[in-house]
């Protein structure tokens, strides 16, 4: 069930967790990640979906939040990492396919998997937790499939 | 940088730094969590849901107000088609990809640049979801 140990991942999820309390117990904000999307390219696109006030509200503190992010695992690799830095080999229809879909999805869904995964959950919020119940379940179909028809890793 | 944004600055790096730890960086471990080999990924989610649960559900008890003004609000959606409908979209592009919105943010990280394919595109399905049914 745990083939590379179970230690690593309940630190990170700790570590995480920290983070997203650390930021509400501050701000009194969410610190989820899909909104980013659609907050960003609020400074690009006049359509009145993108211009809503809480993304005009909201867009500077996720870039903020999002390069955080990338130097948060930057930090990983460069000081505890034993591999270093890192390359997929999931092709790159995969990613771009896949990708399209992720940003479509959550946003229609108004989340993601840390939105309806950490934040919503931990709010307890039944709508996310359906959400939760219906991506996870789709992602495992999903994932089958794809390994049924050959597609590695 | 006023002092929300660093907070949400400081917020990233340790969300950054969990999911690389955790190794969600990698789309090949949370593909081997959705292939049912490794269920390391809900230790992970259930260890930081856990953490935040007792944080937003416990410090209103003993918080009036966060430190930096604002209020506490849990985050609630309603469920609608919608919400169901775009579960389901995401769930096909995760289970066919590996990638989240967060992990693919962290790979980039992790030096792993053709993920930057995978975030364009998430930006580009942004997109057309709120420009067509926005």
């Amino acid at each position: 069930m745990f083939p590379l140990g179970i230690y690593p991942y309940i630190l990170g999820g700790l570590i995480i967790g920290v983070g997203v309390s650390f930021v509400y117990l501050t701000t009194g904000l969410h610190a989820t990640q899909s909104s980013l999307f659609s907050t960003t390219i609020s400074y690009f696109s006049k359509i009145p979906y993108f211009q809503r006030k809480t993304y005009l509200d909201s867009r500077e503190w996720r870039l903020y939040f999002a390069v955080g992010v990338i130097l948060g695992a930057l930090i990983y690799t460069v000081i505890v990492s034993p591999d270093g830095f890192w390359t997929t080999s999931v092709q790159w229809w995969r990613l771009l396919i896949g990708g399209f879909l992720v940003g479509f999805g959550t946003r229609l869904s108004s989340g993601c998997t840390s939105g309806h995964g950490i934040s919503g959950i931990a709010s307890l919020s039944t709508t996310s937790l359906y959400a939760v119940i219906t991506f996870i379940v789709v992602g495992i179909i999903t994932a089958h499939a794809f390994q049924f028809l050959g597609v590695t890793p | 940088m006023n002092n929300k944004n660093i907070v949400l600055f400081i917020g990233g790096l340790f969300f950054g730094l969990g999911l690389a730890w955790g190794g969600m960086s990698k789309p090949e471990i949370v593909l081997s969590f959705l292939q049912l080999t490794d269920y390391g990924l809900i230790l992970l989610m259930g260890a930081a849901t856990v953490t935040t649960l007792v944080a937003i559900n416990i410090a209103p008890r003993f918080m009036k107000k966060p430190i930096l003004g604002g209020d506490f609000k849990p985050r609630t959606r309603v469920l609608n088609r919608n919400t169901v409908l775009g579960a389901i979209i995401f769930g096909i592009g995760w289970g066919m990809s590996g990638q989240c919105p967060g992990s693919a943010l962290s790979s980039l990280g992790i030096g792993n640049f053709p993920v930057i394919l995978g975030i364009v595109a998430m930006f580009a399905g942004a997109y057309v979801m709120g420009r067509f049914l926005g």
